[in-house]
């Protein structure tokens, strides 16, 4: 059937598999709304505050589903507003469609008004990007935009759409939903020489990220840990891609690692990575890292073999096909000797814990985690709240944790909460600070409309503690700029956005308000009071190994 | 620090050269020399990159351009395995004093006059390019008006040929 491009853009994703949509409109994209108008009743778009929180909110679509995320932006100041949403995506591996529009073929190149290079700009942040020239590429292009983002290593890609495009008129053939490239498993000579050393290692620790919950191959990965007794570590972006309570389960390593996990990883013989890349936040010092480990790397990214640490057996290829190759060639061992050394960790992991009376932003999330229920989407903003929020909150579903890892970008949060609670159509957590939620907290406005039952837990301690933390050890407590003194009162703020709210400063009113907010069909603020000199222990100091661990701080 | 000749078929289309340079600037390469031109099949173009670096990081280097879409195969060309050599045009004063020795010199390098007048001649040299850079340094004895190089370009010797080693 003829129809016209914008049209055609909005047949093209219902055909895709695309319920949700979230962004904002504009001149050069008004057609496209106007297509939306048109087939409101089969595509939903969520209208944000500004544009990022749109992005952000497709990228927590993503990551709670593994679903494509789409977003829309008009041209020039639209588009841009997209760039930090698309880098964290980026950063991350999430799988996000963009679509900004564009001023008319005929002035591109012209600075006219609202007129930006945006395939330009995100080219280094985009696992690819199209510049839609003629109607007749226009599906097409969408649906490659649909199969790369999911192929492999998923990613964010960016589709810009003239104006005349999305007037023009085509014939339009519905297609079938796309799907990935196959996935492959890695060569099996590599295979089998990653199984000789698995077989021979006496200490190993299997480390996932996020490629494995991409991947979804939990259950392989436990099948392996089972085989040969390993304990199982991740790294930020593998939290909730096994659940926290696994008997194998250490947590999460590195510079704000668990304990045990930490240690088990820097003590073992062989460690067995799987999708991870080693960013400096999980190795510290490159250098002293894992000294006496052989590494066996599987990814399905080849240039993320060796790029930071050189891997043993490096096996390029798809986890779950690769782990369905290499577990029929695993001897069953038991390890009783590592696993003494193991639980010595924990029960040191133990002895450090943070059990303080009162409220503590650990006594807050595990307080929280009571209000949890198995698929509870928890999103967190970047800095100290994330960390403790990866150190406390129990998982028990994978694709729960939402959080970004890779870019770490503040004002994450709110955009991706919303996200990840119209994916799930759970009730959403956002665990934030004061900082990151002052942001982007104009998506409050967003959460009130679209009624998002969403808790919001506000670890409100007045400063920029991470920074702050790091100018308390290492720059002898210059607190430079770090100092927020806001008079900002979160709970009337929440009101005059129409969103409920409460601060609390015992575990007994925390605990109250949160059974408040959980009953609440919308956005709930509990703005919860906890020390500005609270420290994200333990910490290994950037540059440091394990052995300059930190696991008190005297006051 | 070594030096790389690494020829990467790319899509025939606007804007994929600036990719796949682009991916060289985020690693901070200088590129020493880069070629492009459209292949035996119109749908790709075959760029042949020069660059200087270290081996570790040249390998980072490939693996991140295979990350592209619209890269289709990338092949480095080993000095022993390739055929290569590179085209310059060299523009010289032209004066009396000078006009023989510098007739002599371009003789014996096989340089051929394409162009002359009173005041300048350029000459058009190809071959290898530490046969060029001989010849430039002998010309530097005289007044180098302007020089353009197109760079080095590259074949494996033998059948083989880029669509058939990797990932097309």
């Amino acid at each position: 059937m003829l129809l016209s491009g914008s049209d055609i853009i909005i047949r093209t994703l219902i055909e895709q598999g695309v319920d949700t949509v979230f962004g904002y409109p504009g001149g050069q994209i008004i057609n496209v709304y106007d297509s939306l108008y048109k087939y409101q009743d089969e595509l939903k778009h969520v209208l944000t505050a500004h544009e990022q929180g749109a992005a952000h909110a497709a990228d927590g679509y993503a990551r709670a589903t593994g679903k494509v995320g789409v977003v829309f932006a008009t041209s020039g100041p639209g588009a841009t507003n997209l760039v930090t949403g698309i880098a964290t995506a980026y950063l991350d591996s999430i799988p996000v469609v963009a679509i900004c529009g564009n001023v008319p073929t005929t002035q591109i190149g012209t600075d006219s008004f609202q007129e930006i290079d945006i395939t330009g700009i995100t080219l280094p942040i985009t696992k690819h990007n199209y510049f839609v020239n003629s109607i007749e590429e226009l599906a097409d292009t969408i649906r490659d935009a649909f199969k790369l983002a999911v192929s492999g290593r998923p990613g964010p890609i960016l589709i810009d759409v003239p104006k005349d495009i999305q007037i023009a008129k085509y014939e339009y053939e519905p297609m079938a939903k796309v799907t990935p490239f196959d996935p492959e498993s890695a060569k099996l000579k590599r295979v089998s020489e990653a199984a000789e050393i698995i077989n021979e290692a006496e200490k190993p620790y299997i480390y996932f990220g996020g490629g494995l919950v991409s991947s979804g191959a939990k259950e392989e990965m436990l099948k392996l840990a089972e085989l040969i007794d390993a304990p199982v570590g991740c790294s930020l972006m593998g939290i909730s891609g096994v659940p926290t309570d696994h008997p194998r389960f250490l947590g999460m390593q590195g510079m704000h690692g668990h304990y045990a996990s930490s240690m088990s990883m820097n003590d073992a013989d062989l460690i067995i990575s799987l999708g991870v890349r080693f960013n400096d936040r999980a190795t510290g010092n490159i250098n002293k890292f894992a000294k006496k480990a052989k590494i066996v790397h599987i990814d399905v990214e080849g240039a993320e073999l060796s790029k930071t640490v050189a891997a043993s057996v490096a096996l390029r290829g798809d986890l779950k096909c690769t782990l369905k190759n290499l577990l029929p060639l695993i001897n069953k061992s038991e390890k009783k000797a590592w696993w003494d050394r193991i639980n010595s960790f924990k029960a040191d992991e133990e002895k450090y814990l943070d059990n303080r009376e009162g409220l503590t932003p650990r006594s807050a999330l595990l307080t929280l985690n009571k209000h949890l229920g198995e698929n509870t989407p928890v999103a967190t903003d970047v800095g100290q709240h994330q960390m403790w929020a990866a150190q406390n909150v129990c998982f028990k579903t994978s694709r729960r944790f939402i959080s970004s890892g890779g870019l770490g970008t503040m004002g994450f949060g709110m955009g991706a909460a919303i996200g990840a609670q119209m994916a799930t159509n759970e009730h959403a957590v956002l665990v934030t600070g004061d900082g990151s939620f002052g942001m982007c907290l104009n998506e409050l406005a967003t959460a009130v409309s679209y009624k998002v039952p969403l808790t919001i837990l506000l670890l409100n301690n007045g400063v920029l503690g991470m920074v702050r933390q790091w100018q308390t050890l290492f720059f002898d407590k210059h607190y430079s700029n770090t100092v927020l003194n806001r008079k900002t009162d979160f709970v009337k703020l929440a009101e005059a956005f129409g969103a409920k709210g409460e601060a609390v400063t015992t575990v007994e009113e925390l605990d109250k308000a949160l059974t408040n907010a959980f009953n609440e069909e919308g956005p709930y603020v509990v703005d919860c009071r906890i020390d500005k000199d609270e420290f994200v222990l333990p910490m290994l100091p950037p540059g440091g190994s394990m052995d300059d661990i930190i696991v008190k701080v005297e006051k | 620090m070594k030096k790389y000749t690494v020829a990467v078929l790319v899509n025939n289309q606007y804007g994929v050269l600036n990719r796949v340079t682009s991916m060289f600037r985020r690693r901070q390469f200088n590129i020493t020399a880069l070629t492009v031109s459209e292949t035996e099949s119109p749908d790709f173009s075959r760029i042949t990159v020069v660059f200087d670096g270290e081996e570790r990081s040249k390998e980072l280097l490939i693996g991140q351009l295979y990350k592209l879409p619209d890269v289709k195969s990338i092949k480095e060309l080993h000095r022993s395995e390739t055929v290569s050599c590179e085209l310059m045009l060299i523009k010289m004063r032209n004066e009396p004093e000078t006009r023989n020795e510098i007739k002599a010199a371009a003789d014996a390098f096989n340089a051929k006059i394409v162009d002359y007048t009173k005041e300048s001649i350029v000459y058009r040299l190809t071959g290898d390019s530490a046969k060029i850079d001989e010849f430039i340094e002998l010309m530097h004895d005289y007044e180098i008006l302007e020089i353009c190089r197109t760079g080095r370009i590259a074949l494996e010797k033998g059948k083989s040929t880029i669509r058939n080693v990797t990932n097309l």
